[in-house]
């Protein structure tokens, strides 16, 4: 074969293959437009029904049976309140159950026994932590329909998240330095506090944030363990009242949370609570996104001193 | 009460011998079934360089990383025979003897430079933190001079706070000899501490060597036998596992015993 007609097979071969890439690219952004459509379509859509809503009474005002009264105050301040206690309790518990397994478990097969099962909760539906919730904290411990048992619920329904998030941070770190730590004379306890956790603290922050997001919007475990759908007051701020409450007290008070708001007022026949219902979805989905933003620049923020 | 000499301490020997920091004794070491270390037996003598060459997988570095016990950080791995360390007459492989309080004696220097991602200061305080040394004047003071020690002081003077990593290569290196030096260590291992770095950082090491050993006892493993050559006073040369020869570095390199030594020295093996 000439070499003219050596370099014109080689072309032809070439142009082939390119088509492939062609093919793939199309399939491959079909894939992408069909998730990313969607949901630009059901937030423009939430966004035209909603946003005419959106004031400040809005934010200000309690629910009503008249829709054009009718506010977020108490599903808003019950998210709020409800994710301090969900992070109060996921973050030591998952960051200590992270290290401890990356840093101080023997490898043997109880440790390996606990891995899988960390991993396999994660996938439980989250209805099932409701009945947990309600069975333990609710009835057992006697804690009640109550912040305090919504935010240890969600806290462990987003254990899981953490505990990989936790140890996925670790491990990224190179074991380079970890015998660097241990080289100089570092205890256990040292190099976990001086470097372990300072270094992985972008990764697991992320793992936390993310792992609120997808709290902040669970529904189901929420109204099993009994979430109020109407409610027309407020926690009792810290020494406020007659007589004045206790710092804790709001912990235990009843609550509703957004999604429980939004849920309730889809369920009435008015078309104008759908206007409402449509405002709340906005609202959190915008709180997610804002979460997320957070941990995006929390990451940049703590790795921008880290390479490697 | 009268003291009773020690057994294991030899009389004291004619003016040229130095006296040994360490001695090796039946040595063996383990990654789970695999033997890695085989029935060693050597000095490192005192204020001296020694130089542990040998072709890759010789376990010339897996010997090092006994010394600070390095291997106790990964599950399965086994010691056997001891490591005395000298005056004291510690075992420092006996199962009794804490790895840190080994890791507090005998600092050791890493193959790539694995600076902390902190302030060059902090790095080199951090062997005193450990420590549990809080004085702010005892710090900067201990830093200096270990940054001196390192000859890095003159270059990093006026940024000590800046991070560690914007140093270049050569001087992350002598970063992480600061380090170790900072604690007044007995005895420095170095493992190939120069083959991530160009010739010029390569020769600004070797010759803090040859600065470092008035003051303490240095062990290095290199690939490079013109490295062993240039740094060490006594070199040691291993094979799967097993130490075939050890001598003083000029023995080794002008008259070896062995044919092998002989082989791989002359570039004929390895």
């Amino acid at each position: 074969m000439s070499d003219a007609a050596k370099v014109r097979e080689i072309r032809a071969l070439i142009a082939a293959h390119k088509r492939w890439d062609l093919v793939f690219a199309i399939v491959g952004l079909l894939a992408l437009m069909v998730g990313v459509l969607t949901f630009v379509a059901l937030f423009g859509q939430m966004v035209i029904e909603g946003a005419p809503r959106l004031s400040w009474d809005f934010f200000t005002q309690f629910p009503s049976r008249k829709p054009d009264q009718a506010g977020i105050l108490s599903a808003w301040v019950g998210s709020t309140l409800v994710m301090i206690v969900t992070a109060a309790t996921a973050v030591p518990l998952g960051v200590g159950a992270g290290v401890y397994l990356e840093e101080y478990a023997p490898r043997n097969w109880m440790t390996d026994l606990i891995e899988i099962n960390v991993t396999n909760l994660a996938g439980v539906p989250s209805i099932v932590y409701g009945l947990l919730a309600l069975g333990l904290f609710v009835y057992q411990f006697g804690l009640g329909q109550s912040i305090l048992t919504a935010g240890l619920t969600l806290g462990l329904l987003i254990l899981p998240v953490v505990i990989v998030a936790t140890r996925e941070a670790i491990r990224a770190i190179p074991a380079a330095i970890r015998e660097g730590a241990y080289a100089l004379g570092a205890s256990k306890w040292q190099t976990t506090s001086d470097h372990i956790l300072p270094y992985s603290m972008a990764g697991i922050l992320t793992g936390v944030i993310i792992g609120m997001a997808r709290a902040i919007g669970e529904t189901a475990p929420v109204i099993t363990i009994g979430a109020l759908t109407f409610i027309a007051f407020l926690p009792a701020a810290p020494f406020t009242g007659d007589p004045p409450a206790g710092p804790f007290e709001w912990i235990l008070s009843p609550f509703t949370v957004m999604p429980i708001q939004m849920f309730n007022w889809t369920s009435r026949p008015e078309a104008a609570f759908q206007h409402n219902a449509a405002a709340a979805g906005l609202v959190l989905v915008v709180m997610t996104l804002s979460m997320n933003a957070f941990a995006i620049y929390i990451r940049y923020r703590l790795r921008k001193n880290i390479k490697w | 009460m009268v003291a009773t000499p020690a057994p294991q301490i030899a009389p004291v020997a004619a003016a040229p011998v130095p006296s040994k920091k360490s001695e090796s004794r039946g040595l063996g070491f383990y990654y789970s079934s695999f033997q890695a270390l085989k029935n060693i037996n050597m000095p490192i003598y005192e204020k001296k360089v020694t130089a542990l060459i040998g072709p890759s997988g010789c376990g010339k570095s897996t010997y090092l990383r006994c010394f600070n016990r390095m291997h106790d950080l990964y599950p399965g791995n086994r010691y056997e025979g001891n490591i005395m360390l000298y005056p004291d007459h510690t075992n420092i492989l006996n199962p009794d003897v804490d790895p840190i309080e080994v890791r507090m004696r005998i600092s050791m220097v890493f193959q790539k430079p694995n600076p902390f991602p902190k302030s060059i200061y902090e790095n080199v305080a951090y062997g005193l933190r450990v420590r549990g040394e809080r004085k702010r004047a005892l710090l900067d003071e201990k830093v200096e001079e270990a940054l001196r020690g390192a000859a890095l002081w003159e270059e990093v003077k006026n940024r000590l706070n800046d991070l560690a990593f914007n140093l270049s290569g050569g001087q992350q290196q002598r970063l992480c000899i600061a380090r170790a030096l900072a604690t007044d260590p007995e005895m420095l291992l170095f493992d190939e501490p120069t083959s991530a770095l160009d010739p010029i950082a390569t020769a600004s090491i070797e010759q803090l060597l040859a600065e470092l050993k008035e003051k303490v006892t240095i062990l290095i493993v290199t690939h490079n036998m013109q490295q062993a050559a240039r740094v060490s006073d006594y070199t040691a040369y291993m094979y799967l596992g097993e130490m075939i020869e050890f001598d003083a570095t000029d023995t080794i390199f002008m008259k070896p015993k062995h044919k092998q030594t002989e082989d791989y020295i002359t570039g004929r093996f390895g």
